[in-house]
């Protein structure tokens, strides 16, 4: 059970029944500098053995989050605790902690086995040579035990870096971008590798990336930080589906974003008008409150889209929502094909269609209906920021 | 135009060789000289082949005496220069402090200044102190201008130096003392070893600071120059063709080490 509360916003939350012997618990913590706000009082719960990501673009405050848990950054208000233990005034050399650092921080000086050996030698124990072996084997790196740092390839003085961490059998692992400096390929293979990592030795992960995939794929629970606070926490599929703010919706993945009006409800169903049209969305999964005639955001995720030429109209099921359109672009990718709709309520609406059965007059120009299950509707508050989360190409640039 | 030919492709080869010979070429006659018998009291004039010298390099009055004081000032020079060096490189580096842009220009001053002044002014501002000149007050200038230096070749090696490696090795259990023997201090090496050698040699031959701020106490600059007045001892070739092999002889071992740890890499 992982509970979350940003204090500006005061959200309710379910207080955790059990205090687990593990878990990393923040109360209230923040982090200024100056008059900049990096991050605003923040409560967060990590439990034992978990793999947590923290997600967001660069400046979101999640590395600082990171250092605080480390011990590399003071905090400016709250507590950390490790377990029943109150870390926060601890030096980082005090807290069962250990960290992956983006490019690594190994020690260029030294060899990968003095390297890996260091956690244990500052803590007095003697007889290594076993230990780095086994971790050196874990990693898959036996072999390269007496090259220096420079002479590794960048995945493995990854692996080097997360060898030297885990060593220490830390109560919480942190890992700040580990693989950010990686090629694609090396990534997905990475995360893979890590993710093998983590259930084998069952310690908690906490793991910050600005990569939205790479939290998905690795982590059980994600935490979504924008501007100094956490817009939302979840499992990914739970925050894929559901997402509560426009900053989730834009961040992790694509969302068509509408702007309606509610008309009327009818049981646990809100009716909303957008653009003459009706759309239909469940009240179940929309986050903003909604009184006739008040403003609404509905979204829908790319891919859950049905396009049927405006010829077939008829043939549509009844009971879907629809919006009709004319496509403007279309790109095919191999599985599937992507278009851009313009249509009277969102200009740039995209749509992922698998190629299964291609129709050969959905070409640029045509008119088409967009048609989805009511379902697969949320409904966001319209008072936000409606491209919030968006990732342009330079600040896509600047976080890489 | 074969020759022309020739002569082209070997250009760099042929220009490296003769800036070779320019640079090594004082050394070469102080060597030669140094087996020498002159006539005169002056070794200017090639006479005939002698190794009385080598045999008895102490064989003049006062100047084994003064090549000590040379060393020993200048080791204490390098070390104290090393050690406030080294703190202040990585002050100028790693904290942001008021007037800290300030500092970092006037600590060139001393290197841009013209020596004969800042002596000139080392002296009047020992005598106004009542100090009394001698050793202390060769060490202290020496110290001083060596600083600059020192400064230079630490901060050049601290600035890119990564100080994610601090906290890292502050992640993994070191404490403050331990991250600076086991980190800090074996990555920034490198850097304070140039500024050591460098505020050696600097210390070692320096002759116009010393000279103003010795009192009567005499430096084997200081014992060369004044015996040059008089004639030259052959003595005065046979230490300094010594001092050359020395350095000759570290800079090959340090050559060898490192050859051979690459070896070992590979």
């Amino acid at each position: 059970m992982i509970t979350v509360t940003t204090n500006n916003s005061a959200k309710n939350t379910a207080k955790n029944s059990a205090e687990a012997g593990g878990d990393v618990r923040l109360c209230g913590i923040s982090k200024t500098y100056g008059s900049f706000t990096a991050v605003r009082p923040l409560d967060l719960t990590v439990p034992q053995g978990s793999f947590f990501a923290l997600l967001g673009a660069s400046g979101c405050g999640k590395t600082t989050t990171l250092r605080m848990i480390a011990g590399l950054e003071e905090p400016s208000s709250g507590t950390v605790f490790l377990g029943d233990q109150d870390v926060t005034n601890l030096p980082p050399y005090r807290r069962p902690v250990n960290t992956v650092f983006q490019s690594y921080a190994l020690f260029p000086h030294l060899d990968i086995f003095e390297n890996v050996a260091f956690g244990l030698r500052r803590r007095g124990i003697k007889s290594v040579k076993k230990q780095v072996g086994e971790m050196l084997d874990l990693v898959q790196l036996g072999e390269q035990a007496r090259k220096k740092p420079h002479q590794l390839s960048g995945g493995q003085q990854q692996r080097v870096a997360v060898a030297r961490a885990l060593i220490n059998t830390p109560k919480v692992l942190l890992l700040d971008e580990p693989l950010g400096a990686l090629d694609l390929k090396l990534r997905r293979q990475m995360q893979l590798e890590l993710k093998r990592i983590q259930t084998e030795v069952g310690i908690t992960f906490i793991h910050v990336t600005h990569d939205q995939e790479e939290a998905m794929t690795m982590a059980d629970t994600v935490a979504v930080m924008n501007g100094g606070r956490v817009e939302q926490l979840g499992a990914p599929a739970d925050l894929y589906e559901n997402p509560q703010t426009t900053f989730v919706a834009n961040f992790l993945g694509t969302s068509n974003l509408i702007e309606a009006e509610v008309d009327a409800r009818s049981g646990d169903e809100i009716v909303l008008r957008a653009g003459g049209g009706k759309l239909v969305l469940p009240e179940a999964r929309c986050s903003a409150p909604t009184t006739t005639g008040g403003k609404v955001l509905v979204g829908v995720r790319p891919e859950k889209i049905s396009l049927t030429h405006a010829d077939e109209a008829g043939e549509i099921p009844a009971g879907r929502n629809r919006i009709t359109g004319t496509i403007a672009d279309s790109s095919f990718i191999g599985v599937s094909t992507q278009y851009v709709i313009d249509s009277p309520v969102c200009p740039e609406f995209e749509v992922y269609a698998q190629n299964i059965d291609r129709d050969p007059r959905l070409v640029p120009g045509a008119e088409v209906v967009l048609h989805w299950n009511p379902a697969h509707t949320f409904g966001l508050d319209a008072a936000q920021d409606i491209d919030a989360g968006i990732e342009t190409v330079e600040e896509e640039g600047a976080a890489a | 135009m074969g020759l022309l030919r020739w002569f082209k492709r070997r250009l760099v080869v042929i220009a490296g060789l003769l800036t070779l010979g320019y640079l090594l070429l004082p050394n070469i006659v102080v060597t030669v000289f140094s087996f020498n018998n002159p006539k005169g009291r002056f070794n200017y004039e090639w006479q005939r082949f002698s190794t009385d010298a080598w045999t008895d390099p102490c064989g003049v009055a006062d100047l084994c005496g003064s090549l000590s004081l040379s060393l020993q000032i200048a080791a204490w020079a390098t070390l104290g220069a090393t050690v406030l060096g080294t703190m202040i490189a990585f002050a100028l580096v790693r904290y942001r402090f008021r007037a800290r842009g300030a500092v970092n220009s006037l600590i060139f001053l001393p290197m841009a200044m013209p020596e004969v002044v800042m002596a000139a002014s080392l002296l009047t501002l020992f005598l106004n102190l009542g100090a009394q000149l001698g050793f202390w007050t060769i060490l202290i200038a020496h110290i001083m201008f060596c600083l600059s230096f020192v400064v230079t070749a630490v901060k050049a090696r601290v600035m890119s130096m990564d100080p994610r490696l601090e906290q890292a090795a502050q992640d993994l259990y070191a404490g403050p003392l331990q991250t600076f023997l086991r980190v800090t201090l074996p990555i920034a090496a490198p850097g304070i070893a140039a500024g050591a050698l460098l505020a050696f040699a600097l210390s070692f031959d320096d002759f116009i600071i010393t000279n103003f701020n010795a009192g009567s106490t005499v430096t084997f600059p200081m014992f060369v120059w004044g015996s040059a007045q008089r004639g030259t001892p052959v003595q005065i070739n046979v230490i300094g063709t010594a001092m050359f092999l020395i350095a000759v002889l570290f800079v090959l071992a340090g050559m060898v080490i490192s050859n051979r740890r690459n070896r070992q890499k590979a």
